[in-house]
């Protein structure tokens, strides 16, 4: 039986409040209220609960844990991701996988960890009047992120799925290179997307949230957070409404919170978000704009032999050789990474439907799926898209694919395609409703050069959701400044991937690790240096 | 920048669409709180699109009997998971393909669905796979991937493939 720490602390008296089960409403006053369990709120609670300061953490999803990850698609997708892992674009041409439960994506990423590249830093602080940040002023807080979530190289062999990256890349002199993980103890067992069985990913759910609930933070899920109520440029109260136990529909209670200073770490869609629910001031129109997707195009291949995408660390190897060929500025880059391969999730994005789809998953063990993640919002024609509100109050985002990164999908299903031959494949089946399986490459060339690149046609998804309370150095230009203090309301914060300005060209996890230690160490100074006010 | 062009162009097209399934819905006498046949979101209705609709989508896989007859009830626990909104567009879909005028004018199924060829249904899909409308467009995935994650779901149909499932913890 593996120990499953979450288990042990509720039993030790940690103070978490499952909302489904609420009999009646609930009030709490706290110094900080963090809204989300992510990588953000992780690592803010982690931080303002080490400086003493008394905590609440606010979490949509529930709260899962190591005994319930049976690494079943048909489980974890419902429990554990946004929308059962089936959100998607206004257009519905975007699928977009985001965690929802306690640790937020960081339960059921792939554990890729890089730091934020320089190159993308060098345009945040020419176009966002960034000056603070560059590489070196952040290097102390990525080291310290990388020590406490064991982030290192991973040095057991990648598994074939990835190996076959690696193998291509090389025929063709196409740089590939290790991905660094968050884990410790890894059984490499490929299973990370439904969350870590064995506790081997140091994901925001082992490390840093029970470290809050340790020194007496307390944590309600099962609550989405509805609105902050603000008033003459302070946010005065939080209110949330319980969710019943699938996180689907309000119970009817209420779940309120006073404190000194709020938190919004609720992701790049749930962010903007709340701030537009809670009419937050937005006098420049950029609250929800400027929300990127790293947009992500998928190329399938049948190899001769066994590849067993399913097994093995999800993400291992990548290449950065289409990133750093032009400008940032220029046609628009892309990262090249493996995908793990489970058969709902497959199944689901491969083309076509009947015999012919059938046959593609009869190929399902000896098939190998590449990703190209698009570098957007680093050109005029990139400007990403913006999240907006149903009648019911959802978020929605709004993004259109623009010629600009059309342009970047065919020369990525070309060099996806282009590798995986290298790599011995006997089919490459670009992800794309008008494409047949190509049996050569001059033979995928030739079909993908002649693809109708539209919505709808082309499989794109995404699981970086980046932007859209973007920082920078005035209000004009963002939604909060560079230590993520909103501009237009004092008492606000946000700590998550939605601060970015652009989108990152890497996996966002570790950029965010390190971007809110930095703000969470300087917010936990500002708070403890002023005396504690009674209740707003 | 993007566009509130977008939004509304969507919001006509959606409102066309949910016009109609109300008008199915009231001649169905549809309840929004409870299915029926042991379903818990989806009606009757529904689940005879989806059992004429999955054998065609599900072509080639072997699928017949009880298997097939099972996807429709894990259809409808998956709907019942999902956030309001996309429960609302799932069986406004589904009631739309339920009505005569969905079924014979937006779909081109002549039959009734329980007697529909799965040739007759698979034209259909096709059309609406590559129909220039949006709309059709994003219905055809909406079934495609609710019936193949339903089938892909389901343990009987792993060794097909090839996947021995997940492996044993020590």
């Amino acid at each position: 039986m593996i120990h499953d720490p979450i288990r042990a602390g509720l039993a030790s008296g940690w103070k978490v409040t499952d909302a489904s089960k609420l009999e009646r409403d609930l009030a709490l006053e706290a110094d900080v209220a963090i809204i989300g369990t992510g990588a953000g709120g992780g690592v803010t609670a982690e931080i303002l609960a080490a400086a003493g300061l008394d905590v609440v953490l606010i979490e949509e999803g529930p709260l899962k844990s190591s005994s319930d990850f049976r690494m079943v698609e048909a489980e974890a997708y419902p429990q554990l991701y946004q929308e059962s892992a089936a959100r998607k674009t206004l257009d519905k041409a975007i699928t977009i996988l985001q965690g929802r439960a306690v640790g937020g994506s960081t339960t059921v990423n792939w554990t890729s960890s890089f730091r934020t590249s320089e190159v993308t830093l060098g345009y945040w602080r020419e176009r966002f009047g960034l000056g603070e940040f560059t590489a070196s002023a952040l290097a102390p807080w990525f080291e310290r992120m990388e020590r406490r979530l064991a982030i290192a190289p991973w040095t057991v062999p990648a598994n074939e799925n990835n190996e076959l990256l690696r193998r291509g890349g090389a025929k063709l002199g196409i740089a590939t290179a290790a991905i660094r993980r968050n884990v410790s103890g890894c059984a490499n067992l490929g299973y990370c997307g439904m969350g870590c069985p064995t506790n081997a990913k140091q994901s925001m759910l082992v490390t840093t949230i029970p470290a809050a609930l340790e020194r007496g933070a307390r944590l309600v899920c099962l609550a989405r957070a509805e609105r902050l109520r603000l008033s003459r440029g302070r946010a005065e109260g939080l209110e949330c409404r319980a969710l019943d136990a699938r996180g689907v529909h309000p119970t009817g209670r209420r779940v309120t919170v006073r404190a000194r200073h709020y938190v919004v770490a609720a992701g790049g869609i749930g962010s903007p978000a709340l701030l537009l629910r809670s009419g937050a001031p937005d006098p420049y129109r950029v609250l929800g704009f400027r929300t990127f997707l790293h947009p992500t195009v998928i190329s399938a291949a049948v190899m001769p032999g066994p590849v067993r995408g399913y097994a093995g660390a999800p993400q291992t190897v990548y290449s950065d050789h289409f990133l750093e060929r032009g400008p940032i500025d220029g046609p628009v880059g892309f990262k090249l990474e493996a995908a793990p391969l489970h058969p709902v999730l497959f199944g689901m994005t491969l083309q076509g439907f009947g015999a012919r789809h059938a046959g593609l998953m009869k190929s399902f063990r000896d098939s190998q799926v590449l990703l190209a993640l698009l570098r957007d919002g680093f050109h005029p024609d990139s400007p990403g898209g913006n999240v907006g509100l149903r009648d019911d109050g959802s978020p929605v985002l709004a993004y259109p694919l623009t010629p600009y990164l059309w342009d970047g999908v065919r020369r990525a299903l070309l060099a996806m395609a282009e590798i995986q031959f290298a790599a011995g494949a006997r089919e490459v089946v670009p992800v794309h409703e008008r494409a047949a399986p190509y049996g050569s490459w001059p033979a995928a060339k030739a079909g993908i050069a002649a693809l109708p690149l539209e919505p709808l046609l082309t499989r794109v998804v995404s699981a970086h959701v980046m932007g859209g309370c973007g920082m920078a150095d005035a209000p004009q230009r963002g939604v909060v400044d560079a230590d993520g203090r909103h501009f237009h309301i004092e008492n606000l914060s946000v700590h998550d991937g939605s601060v970015f300005p652009t989108s990152l060209g890497v996996n966002p996890q570790l950029s965010i690790y390190a971007l809110v230690a930095r703000n969470a160490t300087a917010l936990a100074g500002a708070l403890a240096r002023k005396p504690v006010t009674q209740g707003a | 920048m993007v566009s509130r062009r977008q939004f509304i162009k969507f919001g006509v097209a959606g409102g066309l669409l949910l016009a109609a399934a109300g008008v199915a819905r009231a001649q169905k006498g549809y309840r929004a709180a409870t299915g029926s046949d042991g379903l818990e979101v989806l009606t009757e209705g529904d689940g005879e699109v989806l059992a004429a609709v999955a054998p065609a989508i599900l072509a080639g896989t072997g699928a017949a009997g009880a298997s097939l007859a099972a996807i429709v009830g894990s259809i409808d626990r998956a709907v019942a998971g999902l956030p309001p909104h996309l429960q609302a567009e799932v069986r406004q879909l589904l009631a739309l393909l339920a009505s005569w005028p969905g079924r014979r004018l937006l779909a081109g199924v002549s039959a009734a669905w329980p007697q529909a060829s799965p040739a007759e249904v698979a034209a259909f899909l096709e059309r609406w796979r590559f129909s220039r409308w949006a709309l059709f467009q994003q219905a055809y995935h909406a079934l495609h991937e609710l019936v193949l994650a339903a089938w892909y779901a389901r343990p009987d149909n792993w060794p097909a493939i090839g996947y021995p499932g997940p492996p044993a913890l020590g």
